[in-house]
């Protein structure tokens, strides 16, 4: 067994190094597919982190009424935070809210005056509230007033934003959705160029698989070093795939961080470069073994 | 050892390869088969090597039907026939060397008798210096004795030759020839399809002379008669 083992392994790499330009041709089309796959995990790094930098701008605001009791406030603070839609809350009190609104009309002296001539702090508190997804903060308003403290609350800034953070919620869900609709089609294409490669350099060999079949050579002595062939591909596309990206990122990273403003895609490539080489290298090597394995199939039947 | 047993090949009814054909062949004969192109000569050395099925009847080598083998138990049948054909079918990748190795490690033989094997015969082809050329690097001739050292490398029982000379000049011709008659000499049955008058003539061997599919003639000290 050791020996049968070896000898495809070493038959494999001999093959690897002798049809050298059908190796090049496929190692061609198998680096450009895992650049396909790795740009694609880039690109939804970048396309995620935008969404969510976005999803995390919008809010709703609970104001209560001026005479609110904090005590209740607490309560429904509490009570939200066990919510599992709700991701953060922030509470504003009557002093913070007063404060901000001061410093921010500081230089409008017809404000600063009315505001003096009240002499009572006119603003009641509120609670900034974001949810953990867009779509949720319908519930969570509905929820807000059908409650008990429905009474202490002055207003809820949702439903005058409705109409804005429905539209907003619908595109980034259906941007994600295209996104992963693209990604998947692709992936497809360029898995099934990849598949087609393999077949092709395969085809060039089916007479030496019939003169070997001839020869009495079993079926999986054949087939071995095809499928050793196969896995060198995806381990040679996979690390010139990992060596390209290097200079592509480092170029790369702040253009797409100025633009997107997300994380720096070099740093992410470094940081995650194990797990990208992984991911690339296993694909590389399952498609290589797995599309010589179909390919030969047919050849071995006759 | 090898039976053919009202064996026909119907590819359609207007295409009828082989009717009917019967005949035996002993061990350490040297059989020829003759007949125009077309004849079925190739159908029935096919039929040996289980690379094409009878419509009816059976082919048996020693004893056993070989349509009946399953995928797996194929290979060691044919392991203990050795082929030799027209356009040599040697492996276009490998050297002289690496052809005839391969068949004993697909038979799985022990890399110590590889190394001391496959020298041997092609020694014995007289092809030993040029043990590590490409068959595209070799002459028809060579490329004919580097299959010939690939069939008899595992030592087999049989050895099938379509049209082994097919492809030679006259000079090369004999000599494959000669190399035939010794490896017949040393034990081992050759089957050899071949349209070749003078080879036949020459041989004075056992001819099955076969005509539009049909036998049509055996004889023991046969020669070259359509």
């Amino acid at each position: 067994m050791g020996t049968y083992f070896k000898r495809i392994v070493k038959v494999g790499i001999i093959n690897f190094w002798r049809n050298r330009w059908v190796t090049l041709a496929t190692i061609l089309v198998m680096t450009l597919m895992l650049f396909v796959t790795g740009s694609l995990v880039f690109a939804s790094v970048l396309l995620n982190s935008s969404i969510d930098r976005i999803e995390s701008k919008v809010d709703i605001t609970v104001y209560f009424n001026t005479d609110a009791d904090d005590e209740d406030i607490a309560a429904l603070q509490k009570k939200l935070t066990d919510f599992p839609q709700v991701k953060n809350i922030e509470y504003v009190s009557r002093e913070q809210a007063l404060e901000d609104f001061k410093s921010r009309h500081a230089n409008n002296t017809l404000i600063t005056q009315s505001l003096e001539e009240l002499g009572d702090n006119p603003l009641g508190a509120s609670l900034n509230i974001q949810a953990q997804n867009s779509e949720q903060y319908e519930s969570i308003a509905k929820f807000l007033n059908a409650s008990s403290y429905a009474s202490v609350i002055d207003k809820i800034n949702y439903f005058q934003n409705k109409l804005v953070i429905e539209r907003l919620s619908n595109i980034l869900t259906s941007t994600r959705a295209i996104g992963w609709g693209i990604a998947l089609v692709l992936a497809a294409i360029v898995m099934l160029v990849t598949f087609n490669t393999i077949r092709m350099a395969i085809f060039t060999s089916r007479e030496e698989i019939g003169i070997m079949r001839l020869v009495g050579a079993t079926n999986g002595y054949i087939r071995g070093p095809f499928i050793v062939v196969g896995i060198l591909y995806g381990i040679v596309a996979s690390i010139i795939t990992m060596v390209l990206f290097y200079p592509l990122t480092l170029w790369l990273g702040p253009k797409a961080e100025g633009f997107f403003g997300g994380p720096n895609l070099f740093n992410y490539f470094i940081g995650n470069f194990l797990e990208i080489f992984v991911l690339l290298l296993g694909l590389g090597v399952l498609l290589g073994a797995f599309s010589s394995f179909i390919a030969i199939r047919r050849h071995l039947n006759v | 050892m090898i039976v053919f047993d009202h064996v026909s090949k119907v590819y359609s009814p207007t295409s009828i390869a082989l009717e009917d054909v019967t005949f035996s062949v002993e061990p350490k004969e040297f059989v020829s088969i003759v007949g125009q192109s077309g004849a079925g000569k190739s159908t029935l050395l096919k039929m040996l090597l289980a690379e094409d099925a009878p419509s009816e009847g059976r082919v048996l080598f020693e004893d056993i039907d070989i349509h009946a083998l399953s995928k797996t138990e194929l290979p060691t049948i044919r392991r203990r026939i050795g082929t030799i054909f027209q356009d040599f079918k040697l492996l276009p990748s490998k050297t002289a060397f690496e052809n005839v190795a391969f068949a004993m490690e697909a038979a799985g033989a022990s890399d110590e008798s590889i190394d001391t094997d496959v020298p041997q015969v092609l020694e014995l082809v007289g092809l030993i210096d040029k043990a590590h050329h490409f068959p595209h690097e070799l002459s028809g001739g060579e490329k004919q004795r580097t299959s010939i050292a690939r069939a008899i490398v595992n030592r087999p029982d049989v050895i099938i030759a379509d049209e082994p000379t097919g492809n030679l000049d006259p000079i090369n011709t004999w000599e494959i020839i000669e190399l035939l008659k010794k490896i017949n000499s040393f034990g081992t049955t050759v089957i050899m399809a071949t349209h070749n008058k003078d080879i036949i003539n020459a041989l004075e061997r056992r001819v099955i002379t076969i005509e539009h599919g049909k036998m049509i003639r055996d004889a023991k000290q046969g020669r070259y008669i359509l």
